[in-house]
């Protein structure tokens, strides 16, 4: 094996960065509410930046540190995070006043000079938690509703699935990373907050699960849900509540083409809806 | 006999392992619980990028098979790794992808549409699956949509933002038992047991305990430690593999895939130490591909612990590094950017985002990070059919394998104690175990060994539940006692560190996050990539302060609503433990085989170490002990690993069997 020396043990995994930057702070005022039907209020957290820094190394910091900007000691602030690398959908929150995962934000592009201001909110159209962290189950629920799945006859060996034309699968595959964020449904009017469990059904179930239904329909054995899922999309809560707002694509973190999907989604209510019309299937 | 309606299974975990676990059982018709941190879709798997191992039509008609698959992992983890278990896994592997692509999983499609492969470490032969480089999300999605579909038929029902505080653990020695779980619904703060016939740890590993690592938040490794403190075993600890290409932030390392260099991707520094020139200025000869120089056979795509001490040899030894910084290039700029965003549109995605350059055009600078854990919850099988009277020895491409892949070889299938620790009753699947990898993880397998777990060895769990859970212990039947014991535990834990928050005082001394913070530093210098005897007892004596500090450790919210600092100072404590347990195996592994590689023993000692380092926790004075146990190499002889080195003297260990 290579000669590896002892005394420089340490220095690896963490790379040293030549030139420390320039030492700077950056302001963070947090919408913070203790927990469901308490009241909110604001605060704010002088943070220093280091390299690299993003809004969750702020939050972070913050946690270890929780001193407001009067120099008042409060508990840490309470926000959902997972991978922190954009694909698990956990850190959606409402920055400056756009909803995005901030994971992705960071502070040297976002904010870059001394003493910039950032301001942290939960999103609106979920149920809060605590301060940053709000409760997404009803998208879930809805995923549950169009049955987003497809119906495999279990899961011992049966050979491959379908052969796939490559276009088709790249298409698939850019419907396939959402990852529940919710950002599209925060950020569209006609998606309101409801926080109770029995209005879910009746509510719109947004940008994101049209998009995955699309997605399953597209698939030669998802396929056979098709007309279950148009069902319950050309009901209440379904295709017909989308206003064409756009708002959706514009934040999808993925870039998911929401709008084309809402498009072939409402087409395909159509059709199906005549075709019941006609044959009372 | 067979089981009862009221019989359920406990899984905890809903990562690749979790889910898979989910479904098979699920699909027996035996009801399931299913307990994760987080949204089952957001847990850690979901990171994954470069692909799933497995061998396929094209491969086989280029000499390749399930036994070469098999041979590989078993040689790229050093010998380390249990034998039989991996030929199953090897040999199941393609009824797996199979299974993937029925599901609906975009994997990568040929102009004909057939599955795309690419070229992964550790092999020669193209053998990985992938869904352009997000492969982990892809099948987590896919895993997770039918966990859905029996959520919605009542068979699982999904405990989400609930944390796995401790086994129940019914009888002593012997006879004892797992029957539940005690677990905390982090929204309420709610701590509640529940009753199970079996419980399946999938909780995934324990990157947090290095402080940055590749890992999501959630992989602090608390709940393994709870188990291991519980009394389960834990196996090779030592055994940390170090990732050789990711990019360093303040709050994480994010990782570059293998599947870069699988790619086509190549490792260089310039030829001149501490050249400034942009590296698009800097010509073909005054390039060092120390790589492709040094291993001409797999060139960038030897194992990882291969190329991270590389790495460290020309960044820290020769100062070769780039700018004179412990970094290097890995470069792709000489591929079209087109197929790079087919085949790679994830991490490029990832790398613009973080680092604010295009690697399609600038070649990426890259360090060396932790990532994975081969060790983990000790876990045992039954042998297959195959058993030779002795090894084999080394397997040549194309010619004749010693035995075929019929399904049973490895492991007896459905055997209750496949994947079940030490403790009758619980298993661990996934990371969080410690089988398959050996000493160090050939890349794209950990995908394939976690759903292995849950859809082979689910099946065990299920037949254990039916067969040899006999009435009168069935969890339904036990008494309340034994369950309330452990949530007075518990809540005890809880109430003296809500009551640690009234006693004020912002010192860092006992700042929970200021002691993880310098666990992780203290394990990222002392444990990771170089390894010597004094800095590992230097470690454990820090160690030791750190667990002082903690059990003085004050929070800072004393909520009784969503304290999210409260779970994290709780897994601190978990987390230093199993970091002693890390250290003290680092120091008494005194040889270098795969990830572990020690400053003061270079070479592999198989007389002896070929051997599980496993450790066993005594309760009662807080200590660690640590047992050696036989590796199962029935089915090959180890040989030197040496990848094909080229250099002066290219290996130096001596192997005691390596005449085969
Ligand atoms: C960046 C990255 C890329 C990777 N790429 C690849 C690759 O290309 N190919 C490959 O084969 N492998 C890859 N790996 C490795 C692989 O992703 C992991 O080993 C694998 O996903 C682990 O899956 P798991 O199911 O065991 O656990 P995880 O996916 O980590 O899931 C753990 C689950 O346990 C839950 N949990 C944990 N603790 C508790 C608790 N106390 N209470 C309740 N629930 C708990 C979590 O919520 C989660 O649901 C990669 C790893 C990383 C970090
Ligand atoms: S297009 Fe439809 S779904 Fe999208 S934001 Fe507008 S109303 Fe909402
Ligand atoms: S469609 Fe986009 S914005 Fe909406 S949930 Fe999915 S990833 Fe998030
Ligand atoms: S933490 Fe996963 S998307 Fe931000």
């Amino acid at each position: 094996m290579t000669n590896l020396s002892e005394e420089k043990t340490t220095p690896m995994i963490a790379p040293n960065t030549p030139e420390p930057a320039k030492s700077r702070t950056v302001r963070f005022r947090i919408k913070r509410t203790d927990g469901p039907g308490k009241n909110s209020r604001w605060e704010s957290f002088d943070v220093p930046v280091e390299p690299g820094a993003n809004v969750i190394s702020c939050l972070q910091y913050i946690a270890a540190n929780p001193v407001t900007i009067e120099g008042k000691k409060t508990t840490p602030v309470v926000w959902d995070s997972g991978c922190l690398e954009e694909v698990c959908g956990a850190c959606s929150m409402v920055i400056n006043g756009r909803v995005r995962q901030s994971c992705s934000c960071l502070i040297d592009q976002y904010a870059p000079n001394d003493g910039d201001v950032i301001t942290l909110e939960p999103m609106t159209k979920f149920p809060v938690i605590r301060d940053l962290w709000v409760d997404r189950e009803r998208l879930f629920y809805h995923l549950r509703k169009i049955q987003a799945w497809v119906p495999i006859d279990g899961t011992y060996s049966r050979g491959p699935g379908p052969r796939e034309d490559p276009e088709h699968q790249q298409m698939r595959y850019k419907l396939s990373t959402c990852m529940s964020c919710g950002c599209c449904l925060e950020a569209c009017p006609q998606y309101t907050l409801e926080e109770h469990e029995e209005k879910w059904d009746e509510a719109f179930v947004g940008a994101a699960v049209l998009s995955q239904a699309r997605y399953f329909n597209e698939h030669e054995t998802g396929k056979r849900l098709k007309s279950l899922r148009l069902d319950v999309l050309s009901g209440p809560g379904g295709v017909n509540d989308c206003g064409n707002a756009q708002n959706c694509v514009k934040v999808c973190p993925k870039e998911i083409p929401l709008t084309e999907s809402i498009a072939a989604i409402g087409r395909s209510t159509t059709l199906h809806s005549i075709t019941k019309f006609f044959t009372g299937k | 006999m067979s089981g009862s309606a009221n019989q359920r299974i406990a899984i905890v975990g809903g990562g690749l392992a979790g889910l898979a676990a989910a479904v098979r059982i699920a699909e027996s018709g035996m009801h399931a619980d299913l307990f994760s941190l987080v949204p089952v879709k957001r847990s850690h798997s979901v990171c994954a990028q470069g692909g799933i191992n497995a061998c396929n039509d094209i491969a086989r008609q280029q000499g390749y098979s399930e036994y070469e698959h098999f041979d590989e992992t078993i040689y790229g983890g050093d010998y380390l790794g249990d034998q039989h278990p991996v030929l199953e896994m090897a040999n199941w592997a393609p009824r797996i992808i199979d299974l993937l692509d029925r599901m609906g999983v975009p994997f990568n499609r040929t102009s004909e549409g057939f599955r795309d492969l690419r070229l992964f470490g550790g092999s020669l032969f193209k053998r990985t699956h992938f869904s352009g480089a997000t492969t982990g999300q892809q099948l987590l999605y896919a895993l997770d949509e039918q966990v859905r579909r029996y959520e919605a038929e009542g068979l699982v029902k999904k405990y989400e933002f609930w944390e796995f505080l401790w086994p129940v653990i019914d009888g002593e020695g012997e006879n004892s038992r797992c029957v539940g779980i005690v677990a905390q619904d982090l929204r309420t703060m709610q701590i509640r047991s529940f009753r199970a016939d079996a419980v399946v740890m999938a909780t995934g590993g324990p990157g947090l305990v290095f402080g940055k690592s590749t890992n999501s938040v959630m992989c602090n490794g608390g709940a393994a430690s709870r188990c291991y403190q519980a009394g389960a075993w834990y196996a090779n600890p030592e055994m940390i593999q170090v990732h050789p290409t990711a990019i360093p932030g303040a709050d994480k390392c994010r990782l570059m895939s293998e599947s870069a260099r699988g790619e086509g991707g190549r490792v260089w520094v310039p030829r001149k130490p501490g050249d400034s020139r942009k590296p698009s200025q800097i010509p073909e000869t005054e390039r060092w591909y120390f790589l492709e120089e040094k291993y001409p056979k797999y060139g960038n795509l030897v194992p990882r612990d291969i190329a991270t001490r590389e790495i460290f040899d020309v960044c820290v030894n020769q100062g070769m590094g780039v700018g004179g910084g412990n970094m290097v290039y890995l470069d792709l700029t000489h591929k079209d950017p087109e197929y790079l965003t087919t085949k790679l549109g994830g991490i490029m995605e990832i790398y613009e985002k973080f680092v604010g350059e295009d690697p399609r055009y600038t070649p990426m600078k890259i360090f060396p990070a932790v990532h994975y854990s081969m060790g983990g919850l000790w876990t045992t099988f039954t042998k297959g059919s195959y058993n030779p009277e002795t090894p084999y020895g080394s397997h040549k491409s194309g010619t004749a394998t010693p035995i075929d892949s019929e399904p049973g070889r490895g492991m007896a299938i459905g055997a209750t104690n496949n994947a079940m620790t030490n403790i009758p009753g619980l298993y661990a699947f996934g990371e969080v175990n410690f089988a398959y990898h050996g000493a160090t993880r050939l890349g794209a397998n950990a995908l394939l060994s976690c759903i292995f777990d849950g859809l082979f060895c689910g099946l065990g769990v299920v037949n254990y539940v039916k067969d040899e859970v006999t009435p009168e212990h069935r969890a339904e039947n036990l008494h309340a006692s034994i369950y309330d014991r452990v949530v007075k535990q518990e809540q005890d834990k809880v109430d003296r560190l809500v009551q640690s928050a009234s006693q004020g005082g912002s010192d860092p001394q006992t700042n929970p996050y200021q002691i993880a913070r310098e666990l992780g530093d203290e394990m990222t210098a002392a444990c990771t990539v170089v390894k010597t005897h004094d800095r590992l007892t230097k470690c454990i004596e820090n160690l030791r302060q750190l667990r002082d500090r903690y059990n003085r450790v004050r929070l800072s919210d004393d909520a009784i609503w969503t304290n999210q600092s409260l779970s994290f100072t709780r897994a601190t404590g978990d987390m230093i433990i199993l970091a002693e347990l890390i250290a003290l195996a680092s120091l008494e592994r005194k040889e270098s085989r795969g990830s572990h590689y020690r400053l003061d023993f270079p070479e592999r000692d198989d007389a002896n170490f070929l051997k599980t380092c496993t450790g066993e926790y005594d309760p009662a004075t807080g200590s660690h002990r640590i047992l050696w146990r036989e590796v199962d190499t029935s089915l090959v002889k180890p040989r030197a690993r040496t990848y094909g080195k080229v250099e002066a003297a290219p290996e130096k260990k001596t192997i005691a069997t390596a005449n085969a």
